[in-house]
């Protein structure tokens, strides 16, 4: 019981060691947008993560690279320039638009409307279809009412 | 129509596999870099034989090979002997030694033989990062104006230099 508690902690302590090195800000804001624009940069090395979570050595220089820029005074979207300017397009995960990410953008809303589209197309068909019904039910019932009567037996379906 | 409405899955399992396909193609490691046709950055880095200091000028001028290399980097000691065979067949190469320790380096160059014309000593890893340098090796083919011409990720063997290498640097020469 006290290894399986003990184990537990033990995978709640990972993350406190995912990042090693420890920075000092001038201000809450710099910190804040430290902390966002690590989140939003995309590790080269390790590349299903983002350069926060990533302990690569290639990670880590670009937290240091991020830490002076934004004590230069430089702004998120000069630091982006910079990134971008050596790793490509590839080190942000909010990629930018232009016509190549014109479609990655745009996907949601298109298939969005195409959803509606089909939604739309589907529910007016079931409408005719259950009107149509309708009308073949009450022509059936309005047979059956024209029957004389005596001659109940006989019903416009044989 | 309605008959050609059954083949609306078979359609679709088609698109997909060929979707599927490709994606099995591509591979996701392979990063393009984002200094191809763009200049050699400039910098000014100690050399790593007798610590003057380098600048871009110093190095550029005819097509070579620019090759990120380190102590601790395991595949750039297998890559070690084809540069040596390549230096050995006239091809310029430039050695950034990449967040390493001198020494170290030196050390290596005694007892492996030392392929490169210039070794830059890029110890803060500055010169890397300029390149767009993610890991070592790379190696990057640089032409006589300074451009960067292609960019290879991990060991260069026979194959590599054979297949990509070579007829571009052929071009160039």
């Amino acid at each position: 019981m006290r290894l399986l508690l003990l184990l537990t902690l033990l995978i709640w302590a990972s993350p406190g060691l995912a990042v090693i090195e420890t920075y000092e800000f001038d201000s809450t804001d710099l910190e804040e947008r430290y902390f966002d624009l690590t989140a939003e940069l995309r590790c080269p090395k390790c590349q299903n993560q983002n350069i926060a979570d990533s302990n690569a050595p290639i990670a880590a220089d670009l937290r240091k690279q991020l830490h002076t820029q934004l004590h230069a005074g430089k702004s998120d979207a000069e630091i982006a320039d910079y990134m971008v300017q050596r790793y490509g397009e590839f080190v942000l995960y909010r990629p930018r638009w232009s016509g190549k990410t014109a479609l990655l953008w745009l996907a949601p809303a298109l298939l969005l409307i195409a959803a509606l589209a089909i939604l739309v197309a589907v529910l007016r068909r079931s409408g005719t279809s259950t009107q149509q019904l309708e009308q073949a039910d009450r022509a059936e019932l309005q047979d059956l009412l024209n029957v004389p009567r005596g001659t109940g037996e006989r019903n416009s379906r044989d | 129509m309605g008959r050609l409405k059954l083949f609306l899955p078979l359609g679709l399992f088609v698109v997909l596999t060929l979707f599927l396909a490709r994606g099995l193609q591509l591979d996701p490691k392979e990063l393009p870099s984002a200094l191809i046709d763009k200049p050699f950055p400039e910098f000014s880095l100690p050399a790593l034989a007798d610590g003057r200091q380098l600048s871009r000028a110093d190095v550029i001028g005819q097509p070579s090979l620019f090759n990120v290399w380190a102590t601790w980097c395991i595949s750039c000691r297998v890559e070690h002997p084809w540069l040596q065979q390549l230096a050995d067949a006239g091809v310029p190469i430039i050695g950034v030694n990449y967040k390493d320790e001198s020494d170290a380096a030196r050390e290596w160059l005694v007892q492996l033989g030392d392929p490169y014309r210039h070794n830059i000593v890029d110890a803060e890893g500055t010169l890397g990062l300029d390149l767009g340098v993610y890991g070592a090796p790379e190696t990057y083919l640089v032409d006589s104006n300074g451009v960067i011409r292609y960019r290879h990720v991990g060991v260069i063997d026979d194959r590599i230099w054979a297949e990509r290498l070579e007829p571009l640097f052929r071009e160039l020469d």
